[in-house]
């Protein structure tokens, strides 16, 4: 019993595997699939933002540029220079992480507002170069002719193939991610989050774990941006524009800040949605706005939080209320 | 090279447009000094007042003065709303909460002018003849008179209320301590309104002037707010004179970056001057180092 509570994360991380593997065979056609591919590049930009806003209480408006940034470098080296797609893949995700390392280390000495502003600069300068440099990047018409993801000769190139690939990767890095803030790094991103200064005294060196964790989630949306490049093949600057990084901070804000389930809910919902709601879609933008402002009033813990209330009141409604066993069904021994 | 007209027309339009970027600044500085939120809303009412304007007319078919009033009347209307309805509830909760819900604002801003205007680009007419005066080779635009001299109005207007009058101290005393303000019997709440209030009669008014020269659509708020926000740091955040005087630095840069480098690169100008100020002097060229507050 104690080893199964102590590892119930596992319980978790089976269950979504169990349901990545069976997905496929209920969905009615490819199109779906397609959906769930790209709910799973939305999956890992919200997982690795989300160690960044919700566990360590830092912003990053600029996601969608560390994203593109490795789309565009997999996508140039690969077409343009004739890499092959492994090398590509492994140089963008590098730059990635080397960029966010750099802009990290100046701008986490900034705090709440002016952070917030400075990835949003960073992302919009980024836009722009994605757009102007046209012989490098095709400019705002896109980027074409970017090869299929491959390694050692095997090429995926089917969307069922590409389907297990992506949530493979997905799964890798949520149980990579779930174990950090389950780790003495995690409890010190919390306690950075709480309050920087008890953090600093508790013995937390905080600038080290801010560039840390910016660094990671940096490579969270470097890993979505390249398999994303090598999935559609084509790529446009639109795709990493500063919508999009407000959209993935919708995601988290959705899900629940701090709740790596609550990231998964989140991206997941909001890749659906729109599909779902595709007769209106020009009313998608209210849909974002709408949701952002009402989360933070109403339900500042997103759907985990949402979920977890739900859940506690459908007990309380089976369990009669007195405190003894109201404490003893919520913590069995 | 460019020469020395050349040069001068460059300069001309910086100051015109950074005289906008400054006016979006102040509005982020009044909401600043009362609440310490920077409300990334701001560029929406920028967005409004141009956007109004132009369908008071078209619309309402009403004369330019009574547009322009309208317009700015309405967006102050809609900021009022904005801290009733959002800002109020969620008082005293983190930054990032707050950065998080003027985001929402601001799209629910913008798609909401979307769906109401649509995507098209307008233009609304001069204020006063559109015949350029020419000075040294360069063209003056009549309307470019008009914004400069707004602006000053404005920040003359401000320094004004804030030095002279009993509102402006109580906003100002809001920023220094709310919990002594209040006790001193200020109405915090009132204040925080009615700088909300301040800050989007000061963008809206920012749009209209600014909607004849450059054209205006519903999804200009985003860089001008940008633009603002860097103004903002370049004079040092919470300092009226440095936001406007940041304004116009950033629209001169930016006027000759894009006439002496490059036009595309034109918008990239103000952040990476944001950011290089962000990293080395984030108390901005006119602002005194601060230790933090606690």
């Amino acid at each position: 019993m104690s080893f199964l509570q102590k590892n119930a994360h596992l319980g978790g991380l089976l269950a979504l595997a169990v349901s990545v593997l069976l997905a496929p065979r209920f969905l009615p056609n490819e199109y779906y699939l397609t959906i769930l591919i790209v709910g799973g590049f939305h999956v890992l930009l919200t997982v690795g933002l989300n160690l960044l806003m919700g566990f360590t209480g830092q912003i990053s408006l600029g996601h969608a540029a560390f994203y593109g940034l490795s789309a565009y470098t997999t996508g140039i080296l690969t077409a343009t220079f004739h890499w092959p797609v492994p090398a590509g893949f492994a140089a963008a995700v590098g730059l990635v992480v080397v960029v966010a390392w750099l802009i990290g280390i100046p701008t986490l000495k900034l705090k709440g507002h002016y952070l917030a502003m400075g990835t949003l600069g960073f992302g919009v300068i980024v836009f722009i170069v994605f757009n102007e440099a046209t012989d490098l990047t095709g400019g705002p018409s896109g980027f074409t002719g970017i090869p299929k993801l491959s390694a050692a000769g095997l090429v995926v190139s089917s969307d069922r193939q590409f389907y297990y690939v992506v949530w493979g990767v997905v799964l890798l890095l949520f149980a990579l991610a779930q174990n950090l803030v389950r780790s003495r790094v995690g409890r010190a991103l919390r306690g950075i989050h709480t309050s920087e200064a008890a953090a600093a005294v508790l013995g937390v060196d905080v600038a080290k774990y801010k560039v840390f964790v910016f660094v990671l989630s940096a490579f969270y949306a470097a890993i979505a941006g390249a398999l994303y490049a090598h999935y559609v093949t084509f790529i446009s600057p639109g795709t990493f524009s500063f919508h999009t990084s407000v959209q993935l901070v919708t995601m988290v804000v959705l899900g629940g800040m701090a709740s790596l389930w609550g990231a998964v809910a989140g991206a997941l919902f909001l890749t659906v949605l729109p599909e779902a709601l595709r007769a209106i879609e020009s009313y998608d933008i209210l849909m974002y706005g709408g949701i952002l402002v009402l989360c933070m009033i109403f339900l500042p813990g997103g759907l985990a939080e949402g979920f977890r209330k739900s859940a506690e009141a459908v007990r309380g409604l089976f369990v009669p209320k007195s405190p003894s066993e109201g404490g003893k069904a919520r913590s069995p021994r | 090279m460019a020469s020395a007209s050349q040069l001068l027309q460059y300069v001309i339009s910086g100051v015109t447009v950074g005289s906008t970027y400054g006016l979006t600044a102040l509005g982020f500085t009044m909401i600043f000094n009362t609440t310490e939120i920077i409300n990334f809303a701001q560029g929406e009412f920028v967005m409004l007042g141009g956007m109004l304007a132009v369908f008071a007319i078209r619309w309402g078919g009403v004369p330019l003065p009574a547009a322009v009033a309208l317009s700015v009347l309405l967006a102050t209307a809609i900021g009022v709303v904005i801290d009733r309805l959002t800002i109020r509830p969620v008082r005293g909760r983190s930054v990032i909460a707050l950065i998080i819900i003027t985001i929402g604002v601001s799209i629910l801003l913008r798609g909401g002018a979307m769906l109401l205007f649509g995507k098209d680009t307008y233009s609304l007419q001069a204020f006063s003849g559109g015949a350029p005066i020419l000075i040294g080779g360069a063209a003056l635009l009549p309307q470019s008179l008009w914004v400069v001299g707004i602006t000053l109005f404005t920040l003359l207007g401000m320094k004004f209320f804030f030095d002279r009058t009993i509102s402006g101290k109580a906003m100002l005393a809001c920023s220094c301590d709310r919990k002594a303000a209040s006790l001193m019997g200020i109405n915090v709440e009132a204040m925080v309104t009615l700088s909300f209030a301040f800050s989007a009669l000061v963008g809206s008014l920012g749009g209209v002037i600014l909607a004849p020269i450059t054209l205006t659509s519903f999804d200009v708020g985003i860089l001008l707010g940008l633009k603002g926000f860097a103004a903002c740091i370049l004079g040092g955040m919470g300092n009226p004179f440095g936001a406007v005087a940041g304004g116009v630095l950033i629209g001169v840069l930016e006027s000759l970056g894009a006439g002496l480098l490059s036009s595309g690169y034109k918008d990239a100008v103000a952040f990476v001057i944001l950011l290089a100020l962000l990293f080395v002097r984030p108390t901005g060229l006119f602002g005194k180092r601060m230790t933090e507050r606690v």
